[in-house]
């Protein structure tokens, strides 16, 4: 189990690698805040709000554009949060 | 330790902008080609890119590759090879036009030409006014170029390992490259890509700097697997540094902010542009206003606790203004700074933005090294082009949109200098080399076993801080000579980091670990080819070599018109000189290099 989960968070770690420094930074504190309370179900979230494309995501994160999505928003939220 | 081969034609590191179109050029040519890459290839760095690429297409009024020649040479402060500069000068149309052809959604004029942009540096005439040269689209050029051409790749076939990370290189006892080493990510697995052509596009290695505009991911990694492999690297010392990063962050804030008004001022207040640039004041070029912010931090008139930085100011303007001219930055000023850029002054600080230097090659994107004959034989099998490379186009300051131009041109050049070699037969699967396989194992192998080491974070950021105090935007003598010995010691200590994780899957501890080891190679070659440097030049300023009538700006013709090279072992330095023939025109002469 902690096995399993810890490759789940070490991919979703990797892919929070971006090209633009501004998502690396925030996921950065992102994980320094969240790593031990994320659920598998915020885990899932996660993920998905990964496969945006990076100034779609920095668009969302900032607060410059908003999602209708009931579940990214929460995600973003915790984000912007940090 | 395990490990597998698997034969490829070529293996391209890297899938930015330089590596996916070199691959464009040997998948179409029918070669098998493998890029390999740490990310998805449209979260490559180039991404990152907004401004635009130069060509001198005259679009919106006239312009002649000659000019954007004369442009780039002066900007390189005369340290960029002038036959390299002619041959990306004249190519840029062709490849731009390329571009537009695999599907680039460029910005376009009314009568649906492409619309082009002036930028710092890019001028009519010889120098005489900016003109209209940049491409761009919207403010996502980079991502729409890997977008195009990441399709393009994907119709001709190239095999994308996405999310492998390569450890070495591999070459053989005749120094003939026959690939690399590689980790898949996702298993820990190694793999041995054995390669009749191998091309590095790595991109930039701006994280060996505390303060630094780029991604996590530039690591510098095919500079430092180069370094390994007995290949000196050339300019090191030379590193542009962009004026107004967010201090602590780095977050570019573009230029536009004081183009549209924005001041620089000191703890007192005080507008200090016009002491340094009574004319430009704020809106002098980059390394100018970078120097003088330096300067106030340096003689105590920095802001905050530490009085390490200066305050960019833009509570004058109207909110309007800001929200629409300059989209993004009170987003970026709250989440990196923490102020309401409306209503408090940013806190900035000059931060390492793009690497000049990189691996020797030449305009043909072939790896050359100083050898028996010349200063320049090719290493056969080995290629480089992008930020990672060298040509040199940028010699000691790049133009900007010039990088989106050179990893276009010398992309291609990578990949038809491969086609050319393979076609002719001149190259086959000469056998592995096993001691090169052994060295990657011995590597990985030390990280999984290490006990009582150093820890990788803490190192990179004494890494870090350090080259940001000894070898930043302004250079000092103690400083440079201390940093030499600083950063040696740090290198020790690379040598036995140890990682508490010792899982296989996307292990992004082992991960960083293995990036340490190629961003301390860029470190020490950086600061060791800066302390040798005794002379002012384009990126490179020093205390010591001020500005005089022999030497204007500093900079020693007699003495420096040369490009370094160093080897990582013996950690010595080496010269050639710089190429001042260009391919058909007259040579630039030399000038002293002001706006
Ligand atoms: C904020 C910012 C704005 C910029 N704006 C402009 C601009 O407007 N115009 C301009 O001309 N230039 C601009 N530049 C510079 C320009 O973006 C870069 O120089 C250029 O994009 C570098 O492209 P590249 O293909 O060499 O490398 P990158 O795009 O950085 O790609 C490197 C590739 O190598 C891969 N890689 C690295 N190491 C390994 C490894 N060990 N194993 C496998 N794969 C590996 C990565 O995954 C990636 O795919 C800007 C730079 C920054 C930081």
């Amino acid at each position: 189990m902690e096995e399993e989960r810890r490759a789940r968070i070490n991919r979703l770690k990797w892919h929070c690698r971006r090209a633009l420094l501004e998502l690396d930074l925030v996921f950065q504190r992102f994980w320094a805040r969240e790593e031990d309370g994320l659920d598998v179900q915020a885990e899932a979230t996660l993920a998905r709000l990964l496969e945006l494309e990076d100034h779609d995501l920095w668009a969302l994160v900032s607060g410059r554009e908003d999602t209708d999505d009931p579940q990214l928003k929460g995600m973003i939220e915790r984000l912007r949060a940090v | 330790m395990n490990y597998s081969v698997r034969k490829f034609d070529a293996v391209i590191v890297g899938a930015g902008g330089a590596g996916l179109r070199a691959a464009i050029q040997l998948s179409e040519a029918g070669m098998k080609t493998a890029v390999l890459t740490k990310v998805f290839p449209t979260r490559s760095h180039t991404v990152a890119a907004q401004g635009g690429v130069a060509a001198s297409l005259g679009n919106s009024e006239e312009d002649h590759w000659h000019w954007h020649m004369y442009d780039t040479v002066k900007g390189s402060d005369w340290l960029g090879d002038q036959d390299a500069i002619e041959f990306m000068c004249r190519k840029a149309n062709e490849v731009v036009v390329e571009l537009e052809h695999y599907g680039m959604p460029f910005d376009r004029t009314d009568s649906g030409k492409i619309y082009q942009r002036p930028f710092g540096g890019h001028m009519s005439n010889f120098g005489e006014k900016p003109v209209r040269r940049s491409c761009a689209a919207a403010d996502r050029t980079g991502h729409a170029m890997l977008h195009a051409m990441y399709q393009r790749n994907v119709k001709a076939n190239t095999q994308f390992f996405v999310e492998w990370q390569a450890l070495d290189l591999v070459r053989d006892a005749d120094g003939e490259v026959l690939g690399v080493t590689a980790m898949d990510m996702e298993t820990g697995e190694i793999v041995v890509f054995h390669a009749k052509a191998t091309i590095f596009a790595t991109g930039g290695a701006g994280r060996i700097y505390y303060s630094s505009t780029n991604a996590f991911i530039n690591t510098g990694d095919g500079v430092g697997m180069a370094a390994r492999a007995g290949i000196p690297l050339e300019d090191m010392e030379f590193w542009q540094f962009h004026p107004t990063g967010v201090a602590g962050a780095g977050v570019l804030i573009t230029e536009g902010v004081r183009g549209e008004g924005g001041i620089l001022r000191n703890a007192q207040g005080e507008r200090f542009m016009e002491r340094y640039a009574p004319n430009a004041k704020d809106l002098a070029s980059r390394d100018v206003v970078s120097r003088a912010m330096v300067t106030e931090i340096n003689e105590g008139r920095g802001c905050g606790p530490n009085k390490d930085f200066v305050l960019l100011d833009i509570t004058h303007l109207p909110p309007e203004t800001i929200m629409k001219r300059l989209p993004g930055i009170h987003e970026i000023a709250v989440q990196f700074a923490g102020v309401d850029a409306l209503k408090e002054p940013i806190p900035v600080v000059p931060t390492c933005h793009y690497q000049m230097g990189g691996i020797p090659t030449n305009y043909n994107g072939q790896v050359v090294v100083p050898g028996k004959r010349t200063q320049s034989e090719i290493v056969p099998g080995f290629y480089a082009a992008g930020e990672c490379a060298c040509a040199s186009v940028h010699g000691a300051n790049r133009l900007g949109t010039n990088s989106l131009l050179d990893l276009l041109v010398f992309g291609k050049s990578a990949g038809e200098s491969a086609v050319a070699e393979l076609r002719a037969g001149n190259r086959t699967h000469k056998p592995l080399p096993q001691e090169c396989i052994d060295q990657t194992l011995a590597r990985v192998n030390r990280l999984n076993t290490q006990k009582g080491g150093a820890n990788v974070h803490e190192t990179r950021l004494d890494m870090q801080r350090a080259m940001q105090k000894h070898a930043g935007v302004f250079r000092f003598k103690d400083m440079l000579a201390e940093g030499v010995e600083k950063i040696l010691g740090i290198a020790e200590q690379v040598g036995q980091t140890e990682i508490a994780d010792k899982s296989m899957v996307f292990n992004t501890a082992r991960i960083e670990a293995l990036e340490l080891d190629n961003l301390i190679e860029v470190a020490k070659a950086t600061i060791v080819s800066a302390n040798a440097r005794t002379e002012s030049r384009g990126a490179h300023v020093r205390d010591d070599a001020p500005d005089t009538p022999a030497n204007p700006n500093g900079r020693d013709d007699a003495n420096w018109l040369k490009h370094s090279l160093w080897y990582r072992e013996g950690n010595r330095l080496d010269y050639k000189s710089v190429k001042l023939t260009p391919l058909s025109v007259d040579s630039i002469e030399l000038k002293t290099r002001a706006y």
